[in-house]
């Protein structure tokens, strides 16, 4: 499949560079003229990622997120959000909607379910120690149809 | 500021402002945790008219306060929410934890 555009970004794990990774990756995207609620999809996806990210694989530490966001022909647009932490040791287990190691029940477990919910595909790949790439897929649908 | 407190006598009602992720949601918790503590409201509206984006953080937000006033032995009610927060909120279900009005509330305030 033909990219024709990509943009890569990286970004210290701070809680405050949440929204700045929203905000860029629906910059990037505009150029397709997606729907409001396509760019609100795209955006809380990226956002529940980046999160996991901060909370989870960099937990009590800063270290490097690495977003890269792709439009492919068909107004197809891959996002794969890479960071160097932890990793998961349960993929399938992390992936359950409800399922949190947050313990003060202020964390609703919801991020991967968000994610499945609002884009086409998710592909997680994770190795404990290592790190976790989440990579998203989401078609818009056409001007013509809309 | 990322809430504003409109505080009745037993009821609180807080107006969610700007957006609610992991990184904002921290203070709206804080602010809202300390009027009920103070207050011990029977009601707590939670008004999401000025929200303009809203990740499952929201949905922790919503949950952590729906348990605190069960304590209080109160309930909570969710007004104004956009299609979008209301497509959140229905993946977790809190509709059937909170009564969620996508109408204006403007008729029943003060």
């Amino acid at each position: 499949m033909n990219v024709l555009n990509e943009m890569k970004l990286s970004f210290p794990s701070k809680s405050s560079n949440e929204s700045f990774a929203r905000v860029a990756v629906s910059a990037f995207i505009a150029a397709l003229d997606p729907t409001i609620d396509e760019l609100a999809d795209i955006k809380t996806a990226v956002s529940e990622a980046v999160t996991n990210s901060i909370v989870h694989a960099y937990k009590d530490t800063i270290g490097t997120i690495y977003i890269h966001a792709r439009i492919l022909d068909d107004r197809k647009i891959t996002i794969k959000i890479r960071d160097t932490g932890c990793g998961i040791g349960n993929i399938k287990q992390a992936m359950e909607p409800m399922y949190t190691t947050c313990t003060t029940g202020e964390r609703a477990g919801l991020g991967f379910a968000v994610m499945q919910s609002f884009m086409d595909k998710v592909r997680v790949r994770s190795r404990p120690f290592k790190g976790t790439s989440v990579t998203m897929e989401k078609t818009l649908t056409s001007k013509e149809e809309s | 500021m990322s809430v504003r407190l409109k505080i009745d006598d037993k009821e609180v009602t807080a107006y969610l402002i700007g957006d609610i992720d992991h990184h904002t949601a921290r203070d709206m918790r804080e602010e809202i945790d300390n009027c009920l503590e103070r207050n011990r409201p029977r009601l707590l509206n939670l008004d999401f008219r000025d929200v303009s984006f809203m990740d499952s953080s929201g949905i922790g937000l919503v949950m952590g306060r729906y348990r605190l006033m069960q304590e209080l032995d109160g309930e909570v009610r969710i007004y104004n929410v956009s299609s979008h927060i209301k497509r959140v909120m229905r993946l977790a279900g809190l509709d059937r934890l909170a009564q969620i009005n996508g109408g204006k509330r403007d008729e029943c305030v003060k």
